[in-house]
């Protein structure tokens, strides 16, 4: 077995280990910094339950090895509530109940993040479709769009 | 039924109003508890080799190479597994007549689905239990296989269990008035159709998971799993491994979906629990996506011959179907894989007056993966036969379909009364609802807007359905047929000296926030802030005795065992509290953590427990407090409580590509009282865009020789944010007399009504093209072939 | 879902991945990794050696020479997007929402999807109907390919198994250019049930099909018709035969020939428009 030697940054703190060269991000992610937030969905990169970023930038953590993520900087969904980023939509979240059983939820966030922090408007389909590469069999997504939406019209930020 | 009074309009009830979940905290910080996240020391990762054939014999499984691949502890065939595992039948005895045969975790002698269990691997990693599962050598000679439901009766058809003679599982008629004569009188119009329903499956997001830990020393087996029915899993280990009932414990944190799923008995959690036992040491299996599609049970798939009879009133006289359903090779265990049949002969025209009824349903083996209760089971095929048909009829007599509906929708003050085929029903409220419904959707308008838009070449529909669901079922449902399910359910309350309430209770919590409504109920009954209480659910050491969740019961059952619990604390507290403060209980009351009287607070309920616990000295000797009352709740008078809804989709066909985009989607429901109107609105839609599915997107695609041809989240579509409408939601609310808390359930009628009123709506839009559709999934290309483009 | 074990190596330069690539047993190259990892992990794909080309600086990166935009193959569709050179690239603007999801989009690189060469993927149609030109290297040296020869079947390619793409040379649009892009698809970001991409320029007339046959195709009876008459689209929509369509999942080869027909009648219309 091919291993490999790789140190992550993982929401603030590095952590090294040796790992098999197939072991993908999102395993390492649980398995090796012991972050069991972000969640394995379907392993092709179709569900977006394992979405983290990577270097400030969403990735699908099952289609990305560990080792290509040597010396990067990832942030998880245990990540954002630490420092506090997101707070706004995790409220949201709440109030809408716009996450039932709560395992697209890390994936949801990341997605939801990326577009109110780039500046998406409040537009309800302009939400669905960047939300649409992950999926939720819980609440039928309208709850979540409500959620973003009313994030983006009342204030600042998410 | 009379219960205590004043529970619903207190100062702090929160019966009714839409609390926020307590643990969605933790779901959004990433501190969720699902299966996977579990790590202990020594555990074992599983991987199965699966049968890549529809039918084969199983001549020999070498497992050489495999055993000796890195990392690898121990590889177990189904041999292995005769005399550690007891097999299993899928049959109860109130379905009269269900046969199925015997059947072990792994596959022994001869393999019967496309991904059916035959060995298993357990490493210290699931990749290299992956890589020894490959290295198996299995020699596998493909027989002819039953794949078809419509041609597996055939004589020359492939018999799955030779012993049985036929692939017929299992078989019933339902035949009430004198259908023949309805039919043949010459004052009736017939419609008739053949309606199909493509197979689809739940799709959890978290997929089927579980850790088994067996301690030898204690002979003690702790099953922690993804699941809805703790204690029927406690029963069945117990059982089938030899164990005592009460040394297996079954625990279900955090579940990432169920919707049935994960409800039943899958060989690859029996194997894994075997391989612990075998072991002694922990073993973990999380089903990936692929064999998530392979071996997670599969629902509808039903071809039904249907034809009604109406009047020039547009009453409906007659109703004659005959339903086939292929559910696989085995009856699945222990529920049955007869009950979504069943439920289509009980549901099918349930809300309709309807005198003349006949039903066959047949129930038959087939070589793909089995098929058992999904949300909503049979619903959706018993509302689309009737409304559908219901629809068709209304267009051939040019009657409008809501006020053909509202000639043959049971009268709201017609209850208690049955259905056709004999279901009680009571407190039912379809008029009002549908009359709820077209003053929400603004129906005129639409059916304006509809004329004018079809004159330009644009075709709109617009369908509805008028439903029932089964919620709330008493022990007719399971137990009656001998099946480990409980339809009772229990409810602790316990005061903690804090003041605190702890309240456990055997129904489970999903993500449809049954814990939130728990809550609520306890806090609302007892009298303590919201914040004071802390549920626990899903774990058979500690939560009483019941039956889980399934069936649409969490709130309807679970509900009211709590709401007695916490009304039994309430008394004994007052009790307590009459005697400390030298007064009167019946002048007393528990409200926001404090016992009041009519001048206020007198005590915190913290001081009255810490002098219960604490100092007990201070009180009378023949003063015995508890602080803390269990009680159980079962429905007795109904076999099922019934609810009823009514919905309506808008959708728009491209004609040119024959896509759907459903505009608009109105649900009324009537789930008796609602605890908390976010949650049950939430439940309605979420199902509803899983109805959308089953109408637009899912299907278990199978090739002729039983090959699953769309096994990843790619090629099986399950519906996405873009293409789903905003829902609209209302209410009516007729609380069933059958218990207190007046809760039916909500979970299930969004699935079950959805694909009725999106196949009515795509029709409505074809049928000036002369055409109509009558499978779903409603796809394109079936669209197009239904309007001869292709 | 675990991929089969494999050796894995990061090259930091062309050089060094052409090295790696001209090695012994089944070497795969990593692009985006949005289509190889699935296949890894369904243990379809089952490479020896795999060669991450996502350090190689000399594959990223856009420029414009002569009216020729040249991307290198390991651009990003999310870098490629918000990228200034997408205004000279209007049909590619147009294609690649289309493309997935954003967190597919990304990673997934421009490189990786032509080398792939999905018959439903968007890009190679697009790469197809505006003429690019692929660059390919080797230990062998460097060549390239016509769009037009470098699709060649079902995820077949003419570049070697020992090749890289490069890049992807692209005509920036002409003032006179016009441009129509249309696909159906079940779900958005889903590949698609049907879709073509097509160019008119003062040269010609390019027409690309994607997901209707095994490999992204050109419709060249359809674009002499259309050329010499763009009023005689269902002349041209008739000689769409000329298509080697072939059924998926989604439907038949006869949906298929139907579709191709629709698409094109609406991205001719946005042609004319």
């Amino acid at each position: 077995m091919t291993t490999h030697d790789i140190t992550i940054t993982i929401n603030g703190e590095a952590i090294t280990a040796t790992v098999p060269a197939r072991r993908n991000l999102v395993d390492f992610i649980r398995q090796e910094a012991g972050l069991t937030g972000s969640h394995v969905g379907c392993e092709h990169g179709v569900c977006g339950a394992c979405t983290v970023e990577v270097n400030g930038t969403p990735v699908r953590g099952c289609l990305m090895l560990a080792v290509q993520a040597d010396g990067a900087h990832v942030t998880t969904v245990e990540g954002l509530a630490d420092t506090g980023r997101g707070h706004r939509l995790r409220a949201a979240f709440q109030t809408h109940n716009a996450l039932q059983c709560g395992f697209c939820t890390p994936g949801m966030l990341a997605s939801a993040l990326e577009y109110v922090e780039g500046g998406g408007t409040a537009d309800r389909t302009a939400i669905r479709e960047h939300i649409s590469g992950n999926y939720c069999r819980c609440t039928g997504y309208q709850a979540i769009v409500d959620a973003i939406v009313e994030v983006i019209e009342t204030g600042e930020g998410a | 039924m009379t219960g205590p009074a004043l529970i619903f309009d207190k100062p702090n009830a929160y019966i009714g109003q839409s609390t926020p979940r307590a643990d969605t905290n933790r779901l959004l910080e990433g501190r969720g508890r699902f299966v996977d996240d579990i790590q202990l020391p020594r555990m074992l990762h599983a991987a199965f080799l699966r049968s890549p054939y529809a039918h084969a014999e199983i001549r020999g499984l070498d497992t050489s190479a495999a055993k000796a691949a890195p990392g690898v502890v121990r590889v177990l065939t189904g041999a292995d597994l005769e005399g550690v595992v007891e097999p299993y039948v899928g049959v109860l005895t109130h379905l009269k007549g269900l046969r199925s045969a015997p059947q072990m975790p792994l596959a022994v002698d001869r393999a019967r689905w496309q991904g059916e269990p035959l060995a298993m691997v357990l490493a210290r990693s699931r990749a290299e239990a992956e890589d020894a599962a490959a290295l198996i050598e299995a020699d596998l000679d493909p027989i002819p296989a039953a794949c078809d439901a419509e041609t597996a009766l055939d004589p020359d058809a492939p018999v799955i269990h030779p012993e049985f003679g036929s692939n017929l599982a299992w078989e019933r008629l339902v035949d009430v008035g004198d259908v023949d004569a309805a039919f043949a009188r010459d004052d009736v119009q017939v419609v008739s159709r053949t309606l199909r329903f493509g197979r689809h499956t739940g799709v959890t997001l978290e997929t089927r998971a579980a850790v088994a830990e067996y301690d030898p020393s204690e002979d003690r087996l702790t099953f922690h799993y993804s699941g809805q029915a703790p204690h029927m899993m406690q029963f069945i280990f117990a059982k089938h491994l030899g164990l005592a009932e009460e040394n297996v414990r079954v625990v279900a944190n955090d579940v990432g979906g169920s919707f049935g799923i994960k409800i039943h008995t899958y060989g690859d959690e029996v194997a894994t629990a075997a391989a612990a036992k075998l072991l002694g040491r922990p073993v973990k299996f999380v089903a990936d996506r692929y064999e998530s599609f392979l071996s997670d049970i599969h629902a509808r798939d039903h071809v039904v011959e249907a034809r009604m009879a109406v009047d020039k009133a547009g009453k409906i006289v007659a109703l004659d179907f005959d339903d086939l359903t292929g559910i696989g090779p085995y009856s699945m265990y222990p529920r049955t894989s007869a009950i979504e049949a069943n439920q289509v002969l009980n549901l099918t025209g349930a809300p309709y007056d309807l005198e003349n009824y006949r039903a066959r349903g047949r129930v038959v083996f087939q070589n793909k993966n089995m098929m058992c209760q999904y949300r909503a089971v049979g619903h959706p095929i018993a509302m689309a036969i009737c409304d559908g048909l219901l629809e068709d009829a209304a267009a051939k007599i040019g009657m409008d379909v809501v006020e053909m509906r509202r000639v043959n929708l049971m009268r709201d003050d017609s209850y208690p009364r049955a259905s056709a085929s004999g279901m009680k029903l009571d407190d039912l409220s379809h008029q009002k609802a549908l009359n709820v419904l077209v003053e929400t959707m603004g129906y005129d308008a639409l059916r304006a807007e509809q004329a004018e838009l079809r004159a330009r070449g644009v075709y709109r529909g617009i369908g509805f359905v008028s439903m029932v669901e089964v919620t709330n079922p008493s022990p007719m449902f399971y137990g009656i047929g001998g099946a480990p399910i409980a339809s009772q359910d229990g409810a602790t309350v316990r005061l903690d000296a804090g003041g605190g309430l702890r309240v456990s209770s055997s129904v489970t919590e999903q993500g449809q926030g049954t814990n939130a409504i728990l809550a609520q109920i306890a806090a609302g009954v007892f009298g303590v802030p919201i914040e004071r209480v802390t549920v626990t659910t899903g774990d058979t050491d500690t939560v009483p005795y019941g039956g889980g969740t399934w069936a649409s019961r969490g709130a309807g059952i679970g509900g009211e065992a709590m709401l007695q619990a916490a009304h039994a604390l309430k008394e004994q507290v007052l009790e307590v509290a009459a005697v400390m403060l030298q007064s009167d209980a019946a002048t007393l009351d528990i409200q926001n953590g404090s016992v009041v009287d009519g001048s206020g607070a007198r005590m915190t309920l913290s001081d009255l427990a810490r002098t219960v616990y604490y100092r007990g000295n201070e009180l009378p000797s023949d003063l015995k407090p508890e602080l803390i009352a269990t009680r159980h709740y079962r429905v007795t008078d109904f076999p099922f409580v019934f609810t009823n809804g009514a919905m309506a989709a808008h959708v728009e066909v491209d004609t040119e590509t024959g896509l759907v985009k459903v505009l608009n989607f109105w649900a009324v429901e009537d789930c008796g009282r609602v605890i908390n109107p976010k949650l049950v609105d939430e439940q309605v839609r979420g199902g509803v865009v899983q109805g959308i599915g089953g109408a637009l997107y899912e299907e278990c695609i199978y090739s002729e020789d039983g090959q699953l041809m769309n096994a990843t989240m790619a090629d099986y579509l399950v519906p996405m944010a873009v293409e789903m409408p905003d829902i609209v939601v209302r209410h009516v609310e007729t609380p069933t007399k059958t218990s207190v808390l007046g809760a039916k359930g909500a979970g299930e009628a969004g699935t079950g009504g959805a694909p009725a009123a999106v196949m009515n709506a795509v029709n409505d839009a074809l049928r000036p093209l002369g055409a109509t559709l009558w499978q779903m999934p409603m796809t394109p290309e079936r669209i197009l072939k239904a309007l001869g483009k292709v | 879902m675990k991929p089969a074990d494999f050796r894995y190596a990061r090259p930091a330069t062309l050089d060094e991945a052409l090295t790696l690539m001209a090695g012994e047993g089944e070497i795969a190259a990593l692009a985006g990794g949005q289509s190889l990892m699935p296949m890894m992990n369904f243990r379809i794909a089952q490479p020896e050696v795999l060669v991450d080309l996502n350090a190689v600086a000399d594959l990223a990166g856009v420029t414009e020479m002569d009216g020729t935009v040249r991307i290198g193959a390991m651009t990003r569709y999310s870098d490629l997007a918000r990228h200034d050179v997408l205004a000279r690239l209007p049909l590619v603007a147009r294609a690649l929402p289309h493309v997935a999801h954003p967190s597919i989009r990304n990673r997934g690189t421009l490189g990786g999807s032509l080398a792939l060469a999905d018959p439903a993927a968007e890009l190679p149609a697009v790469a197809l109907a505006l003429g690019a030109k692929v660059h390919l290297a080797s230990t062998h040296g460097t060549r390239s390919v016509a769009a037009d020869d470098f699709f060649q079947g079902l995820y077949e390619t003419d570049r070697a198994e020992d090749e890289l793409v490069t890049a992807i040379d692209l005509p920036a649009a002409t003032a006179q250019e016009t441009y129509g892009f249309h696909e159906v698809a079940r779900r958005h970001g889903d590949y698609a049930m049907a879709g073509v991409a097509l160019t008119r320029r003062d040269d010609g007339l390019r027409i690309a099909f994607f997901s209707v046959s095994d490999r992204p195709v050109r419709a060249k009876a359809a674009e002499t018709v259309l050329r010499d008459d763009p009023t005689k689209l269902d002349l041209a929509i008739e000689a769409l035969d000329e298509i080697d369509f072939t059924g998926d999942l989604n439907g038949g080869p006869d949906m298929k020939r139907h579709l191709a027909g629709v698409v094109l009648r609406r991205a001719w219309a946005e042609v004319l428009a």
